[in-house]
């Protein structure tokens, strides 16, 4: 029986860029920050509350599953937009929006109340995208 | 939606005065100046912003404090330096407050933090779920066998 999700992968154009992003600007914390050797970082963050998933921000890089062509395919596809690998929740839609706006996080939409919830859109760094919702008050 | 929304004003003036926290934490912060910054009186200020972050405006600060503390701690920041970086006066209300939060004293957390990096510096495969090891090849980029001898 399946019981929990312990990594989920983020396919990043620029590592160190991610980095700073999902850090400085969502507020994530680093789990996992190893060396693997010449332009290779094993890099794993958290949201604040959620210390169990472990994101790993993978660098689109030539090597291992990304032949060439692989990895210019795969790159425009996060480039431009493709991916929407994750569903972030947070206390508060309104103050959370404005907060990384203030930021400079790109939204493709602003809270909206929508018939499943409220919702918003943003991109990271390298053009993947989520949604943002609200938890349901208590 | 955020245009039709009537408080979003609100919003606004206390998502500044916690990015202002945010990144003025190691500093003598007056939180009556941020309520006055933020056109609120100091009761409305204290309660909105409770409303918004779980905490008040003071228990923020020190949360943003301790972690602070935690990542120049994971940096290999001795820990009464840390302490005084981000902005506490008094060692041993860090380490108490420190305690409280993370479970454990600096001191401990600091050592287990280098104990980790080290690991991490060592062995950086015991970190990573072998799916990912082998489909990326991942052993074969790595310093992994270098510096294990």
């Amino acid at each position: 029986m399946i019981t929990k999700v312990s990594h989920m992968c983020v396919y990043v154009i620029n590592q160190d860029r991610a980095h700073d992003f999902y850090t400085n600007k969502l507020g994530f914390k680093v789990v996992t920050d190893a060396p693997m050797g010449p332009g290779m970082r094993w890099l794993t963050v958290c949201p604040p509350e959620q210390p169990e998933l472990e994101i790993t921000l993978f660098p689109l890089v030539e090597g291992g599953m990304f032949k060439k062509e692989a990895l210019k395919t795969m790159t425009d596809l996060v480039k431009n937009g493709t991916f929407g690998p994750a569903v972030f929740t947070c206390k508060d839609l309104l103050a959370t929006y404005e907060e990384l706006k203030a930021k400079g996080v790109v939204f493709k939409k602003p809270p909206t109340k929508e018939f499943y919830g409220f919702e918003a859109l943003f991109t990271d760094d390298s053009g993947n995208w989520f949604s943002l919702g609200e938890e349901e008050k208590k | 939606m955020t245009g039709q929304y009537p408080k979003i004003y609100l919003y606004k003036r206390i998502v500044q005065a916690k990015l202002f926290i945010d990144s003025h934490f190691a500093e003598n912060i007056d939180l009556n100046n941020i309520s006055d910054e933020a056109y609120f009186s100091k009761f409305h200020f204290i309660r909105l912003f409770k409303k918004i972050y779980g905490k008040t405006p003071h228990q923020y600060l020190i949360f943003v404090r301790i972690e602070n503390a935690t990542k120049l701690i994971r940096n290999g920041i001795p820990v009464s330096e840390t302490c005084h970086t981000v902005g506490f006066e008094s060692l041993s209300s860090f380490s108490g407050l420190f305690k409280r939060m993370v479970g454990k004293n600096p001191s401990d957390y600091f050592a287990e933090q280098q104990q980790l990096k080290k690991e991490m510096l060592q062995t950086p495969l015991k970190f990573i779920p072998n799916c990912y090891v082998s489909q990326h090849g991942l052993s074969k980029n790595s310093n992994f066998e270098e510096v294990s001898l």
